[in-house]
């Protein structure tokens, strides 16, 4: 393993400040991940880590960018630098299958694929059309008969929601 | 006086409209709605911050200068009000973001990079906004009444916001979409469009030029800061 591949797999499972369920490298915000050999002989590299947030206001980019700070060193990097980056801007559908599979076990409902392109506008009334996306699952019972309670959660990426089956109120991460 | 620029009029928007929304914490209708405008508050604030990144220091930029030298819209200074003013600036507001973000989207530099990163938040503002407007539109006669009233509070605001800022943006344009979207959703909440023309188009707070409540809003938002120059925690 190159010195990069092998910074990078120690930066990509950094647990997420908000979400430790899952990695920065299954939650799909870690860019890029450069090293630059070593000035002198008895030091360590020195490495630049690119991050991209999930909102801009997220309040555990820092705690991200700390962390990887201090996993980095403690892997013998003498500088860690991380930047942040906007473009492209992350989405949901940057969160790895295993990433989602690891939500859905915390009882966070994964978010739905979005997928890319360009968004279609039905030519029926916009209260007519089909809802785009099929209501998310209970992370519990798995039922599909699930209603929203509030837009907005515990963090900025998730929305409550509560399974008419189970009855139980769960957390579903916006698509976004 | 410097020219202000892309960037920093957008920050100020951002910046500003966050700080209103923060002060309902403690103050919301229920809870729901507290994590709600808290959340809008964060999302804004973020895209202040790496608006701010790009012109200079964020510290100095937010609490450093005075009233005359930020460039938000009127708008995004006016007080909370009640919960259906609140909604009302939300409305006109987001709807006016998304569809400027979404233009500015396509460009190649910074301001497009973060502008393509908060269109997709801004979109969700503007669909909180347009669930609240019918709700309350649509609602009881008491609810009626005060979304109307505050529709037509603000109206009078919104005119400045398609006052040319950013360069190749055809703001009538950017005008004639928001009118459309913003008429739409009042006609399904049963409001009426106010039936009189925004003030002047020009200038005003894009020109540093603010209304009397955004003094009070600055000197809590800065004292902080200028009481203890430098302090850190």
């Amino acid at each position: 393993m190159t010195a990069a591949k092998a910074f990078r797999a120690v930066a990509g499972a950094v647990p997420d400040p908000e979400l430790p369920v899952i990695t920065l490298d299954e939650l799909g915000v870690l860019r890029d991940v450069r090293v630059e050999p070593p000035t002198w002989p008895d030091e360590g590299p020195r490495v630049t880590v690119e991050l991209t947030p999930t909102y801009t206001g997220c309040p555990a980019v820092e705690a991200m960018a700390d962390d990887i700070r201090r996993a980095l060193t403690a892997h013998g990097a003498a500088a860690v630098t991380v930047l942040t980056v906007y473009a492209p801007p992350w989405s949901t559908d940057d969160i790895s299958p295993r990433g989602r599979a690891k939500l859905a076990a915390a009882g966070i409902a994964p978010p739905r694929p979005r997928g890319g392109g360009p968004v279609l506008v039905p030519l029926t009334p916009m209260r007519l059309a089909p809802a785009p996306l099929p209501p998310p699952r209970c992370p519990q019972c798995g039922s599909a008969d699930t209603e929203l309670l509030s837009r907005f959660s515990s963090t900025a990426c998730t929305a409550l929601r509560r399974c008419a089956t189970c009855r139980e109120p769960f957390d579903h991460m916006k698509e976004h | 006086m410097t020219a202000p620029g892309v960037a920093l009029p957008l920050a100020d928007d951002a910046l500003i409209l966050s700080h209103r929304l923060a002060e309902w914490a403690g103050h919301a209708p229920v809870l729901e709605e507290e994590v709600a405008l808290a959340n809008l508050a964060l999302d804004l604030l973020g895209q202040a911050r790496a608006l701010y990144a790009m012109v200079g220091d964020e510290d100095a930029l937010a609490f450093l200068r005075n009233e005359r030298s930020f460039y938000n819209a009127q708008l995004t200074e006016q007080p909370n009000g009640d919960f259906a003013h609140t909604i009302a600036r939300q409305l006109y507001f987001s709807t006016y973001q998304e569809l400027l973000y979404g233009r500015l989207a396509t460009g190649t530099d910074d301001v497009a990079a973060l502008a393509a990163k908060a269109v997709s938040e801004t979109a969700y503002h503007r669909d909180h906004a347009v669930t609240w407007t019918l709700r309350l539109g649509d609602g009881t006669a008491v609810s009626h009444t005060r979304m109307q009233r505050a529709a037509d509070a603000l109206w009078r605001y919104t005119g400045e916001l398609f006052h040319p800022v950013v360069p190749g943006i055809d703001y009538a344009a950017l005008h004639a979409d928001w009118t459309a979207r913003v008429t739409a959703v009042l006609t399904e909440a049963t409001l009426t469009v106010p039936p009189f023309a925004p003030r002047r188009a020009g200038g005003l707070g894009r020109e540093g030029v603010h209304t009397e409540p955004f003094g009070r809003l600055l000197a809590e938002m800065q004292h902080l800061h200028r009481s203890h120059p430098g302090a850190s925690w």
